[in-house]
Parts: structure tokens; C-alpha cells; sequence
């Protein structure tokens, strides 16, 4: 067992980061006028900028710190340069949205920085617990946020939607941790490997902890059928929160869902494997067919988001090197389409309200080109048509699947990406073939554009040379596996 | 000293206890309140646990377990007060405006 020695200090330095500058960010927000909080989110994406670099200087460390608590690898730099991608275009896609609606309080961005350290200390836990500490710090900050839009009654349900539900699948997940102890006596990754690698133990009761694991986490991920959540809390929380939301707590939810049943409970494979395989299966079926029917445009991306928590699991079944390297790339590809299109919906206004009805978007190409040919790029990339990242993204984690004699799981992927390809090339309908009504008025801040620079520019650039996200990807996980 | 099974069973309906709380009632209170009861089984497992391997972890787990619920029941009664400010109910049914 490691003892305590500035190795830790090292090993949480990007967490020290973050917390202190959500600290900063609400001390300042005392000394700020009410009109002028938009430093605050400028001030915070600087920070995560540090926060990155400092990241990127850690690279290539292997600590293992906090008495087998916490560690440091490739695979947590990964997902914390992620994190903190994400929680930068979110914050650069809410500043206009905020004051539009009124919720532009300095707590709004010290909660997405909270929720961001949350997320980071999921993807270094080495232990239950220290997970699912950092699993609540995301969860709660993240309530908070789906509700921050008070005057609005649908932001209001969505939060105590998620709220309940949320706080429902961490008692599961609890007490799926509690059996775990209870049976291995150890909430210590490497320790429960160790101890069913052992033999000592093969009864119903791990198997039933790990059913419940797959529950929590599957809350988290929003996969079918821990689902239900995600159309009412993606529709009624602010879209800025949305934006953020869907991407952030899900990577992190994957990230912490992948190390724990990558790392702990490999000697249970077969039976996990089934039951994410019907996750995953389920989750593509249910989250694009029902994507169909949908004319809000948030409640059809909640959807979409089901379905590309189902092409994740598809990697993250197929396992080894090649799997979880592909979910990673995966869900790396899509923190830029997904923030990309939410961004265009924060920034369509119609009629002076928010534009969030397909209608809505209809005539868009013919009075403003530009924000047209962006929604396509993303709408294609969620699509997974080339030459997007979203393709490539299908395409690594679908050859996993193939490579690790699943095809037929890849080919169920591949028929409901084509089932999918309907609802989002509707939307490219709508905005090219129709007639526009009504008064379009883009609220298109400098700082949005910049977001949306950056999300159409991943999106391309992965689309067209992956080479260097997958190799980032391999060589993350290069000691894990 | 008490059986660990003895202990464990009990946790375990504990559990089961609060999970049908949570969906037996309309009434937002008593859904927290079957949420927390069932973080206290869990809690009640760990100090199990904690028993059978002589190991002190699972109850300084208990611990953070506690200071977790309670921050949790803080965010949810901030909610639950403002939604009753608004609604003058705390039915989970009155909350509907948002439907397939």
C-alpha cells in the first residue's frame, strides 16, 4: 500500500484547480455588479484552460495516490481534458443564454465548475467510494442547474424529476457498493479483482451487486431502461444546461462505468456482458424509434442521446484495448456534436422566444446560411454520416464489436443509425425545403460563435484525420489494460 | 453477538422497505423520505460489512454516507419548498406539464 507523500498533492492538482477557481468564481461574484457576471464565465473558461494545460504537463504519470483512493493515469487525463472541453463550451454557449432568461447569477457557473470537479474525480476513482463521492458532487450540482431557470415551471419539474430519480439510482448504486464490501471486504477496485480472481467467492450476491452497478450507472449514462428521466429533465432544463448535461455527467458516467467493470469485476465478464449487450440493444431500438415521433427538438436529442449511450455500450461491450479505446473516441466525438447542436438550438430565437419546436427551425437555410450549414454538419455527424467525426466515431466502435465476434450487435448499430438518419435529416429538411414563418432573430453572441466555431471544427477535423484522437485514446489506456 | 446474515436481512428489507416508499406514495416528502431510507440500509450494510472483515472502512464509509445524505436532503427540500411556494403542492401528480 503506497504511503502518503507529495505524489498525492501531484495527483489531484487538476481537481485543486478547478474547485478553487468555483471558489474564486463565487467570491467574485460578490464584488461583480449584477449586469456584468459574464466575467465570471470568461474568468472560468480561462481557468479550465489552466486547469488543461496543467493536465496535459501530467501526462504520462502513473500515480497511484490516497492509499488506492485515487490515481492518476492516461485514462483520467483523458477524460478530464474532455470534461474540460465540454464544461468550456458550455459556459461559452451560456453567457447570452443566461441574461436572456434571466439567470444570469454568478452560482450558475460555480455549479457547472462543481459539477465538472465531480466528474474528474469519477474518472481517477480507484475505489467505490471515492466514485461515488464524486458521482454526487456531479449529481447534485447538476440538479441544481436543471431547476436554475426558476421562473420557468417546466425548468422547476425537470429538476425534481431528476432529483428523485437521481437520488433513487444512487441507493441502488449504494447499495450495490455495500454488498460488494460486504462479500469482498474491499471497495477497492484493484482489491475486488483480486479477491474474485481468489476463487473464494462465486455466489448470487456479486452477481446481484453487479446488476445493481449496471442500474446506477445506467441512470447516469441514460441507457434503456433507466431512461425515463431523460426526455422531461433534457426538455425542461434550461438548453445551455442541457447542452452541458448531456454530455458531461454522461462521459463521466461511462468513464467511471468502464474502470469499474474493466478493473474490478473482469472475473464476472460473461455475466455483464449480457446484460450490457441488451442495455445497449435496447437503448439503440428504443431511444431512435422513439426519437421519430418527437417534434420538441430537445426532447428529440434526449432520444438521440438514449441512442448514443446504446453505440457507446456497443464498444464498451466488445471490451479490451480496442472497445473501451473506441467508447472513449466515442464519446469524445460526441461532446462537439452534441454541444454543437444544442448550441444552435440555444442560439435559434423565434418570434422573440426560445426556438425549440422542429417547426421552428423551418426556412432557417434561406435567412441565414451560416447558422443552416452548421446545424447540418452536426446533424449529420449525430447521423454518423461521412465525412463527420460522428462516422468515424460509429465506425471505430462498431469494427470493435466485429473484431470481438459481436457483428450482430454491430449490425443491429448499424440498421438503427440507418432508422436514425430520418429524424435528423428531417431537421436538414425543414431548415432547406420549407418556407420560413414567423421572425427569425438569432441571438448569436460573439462568445456562442466561438463555441460553435470550436464544436464544428472538432467535428471536421476528428471526421476527417482520427488518427491522432485514437492513438490519444490508445495510448491513454496503454497501462490499464 | 448478532448474526452477520441476521444483519444483512434486515438491511435488506430495509431496502426493499424504501424502495416501495418510493413508489407506493404521490407525496414528494415521503419519496425523499424513502430515499434516504433506503441510503440507510446501505449505510446498514456497510456497518455489516465493516463487522464481518474486523475492518473499521465500512463505517467510516457510513460517515461519508451520512454528511452525502444530508447534503442531498438539503437540495431536495430547497426544491421541494420552492415547488410548494409555486404549486401549493407537494403531489408529484400536479407536476405533469411536460407529457409525450
Amino acid at each position: 500500500m503506497p504511503s502518503f507523500s507529495m505524489d498525492n498533492m501531484v495527483s489531484i492538482l487538476p481537481e485543486m484547480i478547478v474547485l478553487s477557481l468555483a471558489l474564486a468564481v463565487l467570491m467574485f461574484d460578490l464584488a461583480l455588479p449584477k449586469d456584468e457576471k459574464r466575467y465570471l464565465a470568461y474568468f472560468s473558461v480561462a481557468g479550465l484552460a489552466i486547469a488543461g494545460y496543467q493536465t496535459m504537463n501530467l501526462a504520462g504519470l502513473q500515480l497511484d495516490t490516497f492509499y488506492g483512493m485515487f490515481v492518476l493515469d492516461g485514462y483520467a487525463i483523458f477524460f478530464k481534458v474532455l470534461f474540460y472541453i465540454a464544461a468550456a463550451i458550455a459556459i461559452l454557449i451560456s453567457i447570452g443564454y443566461v441574461k436572456g432568461q434571466e439567470m444570469d447569477k454568478g452560482e450558475y457557473y460555480a455549479l457547472i465548475l462543481f459539477a465538472t470537479a465531480g466528474m474528474m474525480v469519477m474518472a481517477s476513482g480507484a475505489d467505490l467510494i471515492s466514485i461515488y463521492l464524486g458521482l454526487e458532487l456531479m449529481a447534485l450540482s447538476v440538479y441544481i442547474l436543471a431547476g436554475f431557470m426558476r421562473g420557468s415551471m417546466k425548468s422547476n419539474e425537470a429538476a425534481l424529476k431528476y432529483f428523485l430519480l437521481g437520488a433513487f439510482s444512487s441507493g441502488i448504486l449504494l447499495y450495490g457498493i455495500a454488498i460488494i464490501y460486504g462479500v469482498t471486504g474491499t471497495t477497492n477496485l484493484a482489491g475486488i479483482a483480486a479477491f474474485i480472481q481468489s476463487g473464494q467467492y462465486s455466489g448470487p450476491a456479486l452477481t446481484l451487486a453487479m446488476i445493481l452497478l449496471v442500474a446506477g450507472f445506467g441512470f447516469k449514462v441514460a441507457a434503456v431502461p433507466f431512461h425515463m428521466w431523460v426526455p422531461d429533465v433534457y426538455e425542461g432544463a434550461p438548453t445551455s444546461v442541457t447542452a452541458f448535461m448531456s454530455v458531461g455527467p454522461k462521459a463521466a458516467g461511462f468513464a467511471a462505468f468502464l474502470r469499474v467493470f474493466t478493473t474490478a469485476l473482469p472475473g464476472i465478464q460473461p455475466d455483464w456482458t449480457v446484460i450490457i449487450a441488451s442495455l445497449a440493444i435496447m437503448s439503440m431500438l428504443i431511444g431512435n424509434v422513439v426519437a421519430i415521433s418527437q417534434t420538441n427538438i430537445k426532447r428529440m436529442l434526449a432520444y438521440s442521446s438514449i441512442a448514443h449511450a446504446g453505440y457507446a455500450m456497443v464498444g464498451f461491450v466488445s471490451g479490451g484495448m480496442q472497445g473501451v479505446s473506441s467508447v472513449m473516441m466515442y464519446l469524445f466525438i460526441y461532446m462537439f456534436m452534441n454541444l454543437g447542436a444544442f448550441g444552435m438550438v440555444v442560439m435559434l430565437r423565434k418570434d422573440g422566444v426560445a426556438g425549440e419546436e422542429l417547426k421552428d427551425f423551418a426556412g432557417l437555410a434561406k435567412k441565414n446560411r451560416t447558422a443552416a450549414l452548421l446545424m447540418m454538419v452536426f446533424m449529420f455527424s449525430l447521423a454518423g454520416i461521412p465525412p463527420t467525426a460522428g462516422f468515424m466515431g460509429k465506425f471505430y466502435v462498431f469494427m470493435a464489436a466485429i473484431d470481438a465476434g459481436f457483428t450482430w450487435l454491430a449490425i443491429i448499430g448499424v440498421m438503427m443509425s440507418a432508422v436514425s438518419a430520418y429524424f435528423y435529416l428531417r431537421v436538414i429538411m425543414y431548415m432547406y425545403m420549407k418556407e420560413p414563418e414567423g421572425e427569425f432573430e438569432l441571438a448569436a453572441p460573439l462568445s456562442l460563435k466561438l463555441a460553435m466555431a470550436v464544436a464544428v471544427l472538432g467535428v471536421l477535423y476528428i471526421g476527417m484525420a482520427p488518427a491522432g484522437l485514437i492513438d490519444f485514446a490508445r495510448i491513454s489506456i496503454a497501462g490499464m489494460m | 453477538m448478532v448474526p452477520i446474515s441476521h444483519i444483512l436481512i434486515l438491511a435488506g428489507m430495509i431496502f426493499a422497505l424504501g424502495v416501495v416508499c418510493v413508489f407506493a406514495h404521490r407525496n414528494i416528502l415521503m419519496i425523499l423520505i424513502g430515499v434516504e431510507i433506503m441510503l440507510n440500509a446501505a449505510g446498514l450494510a456497510f456497518v455489516a460489512g465493516s463487522m464481518r472483515w474486523g475492518m473499521p472502512e465500512g463505517q467510516i464509509f457510513v460517515l461519508f454516507l451520512m454528511a452525502m445524505a444530508a447534503s442531498e436532503v438539503s437540495v431536495g427540500l430547497a426544491l421541494v419548498v420552492y415547488l410548494h411556494k409555486r404549486k401549493r403542492s407537494v403531489n408529484i401528480d400536479d407536476f405533469n406539464e411536460m407529457k409525450d
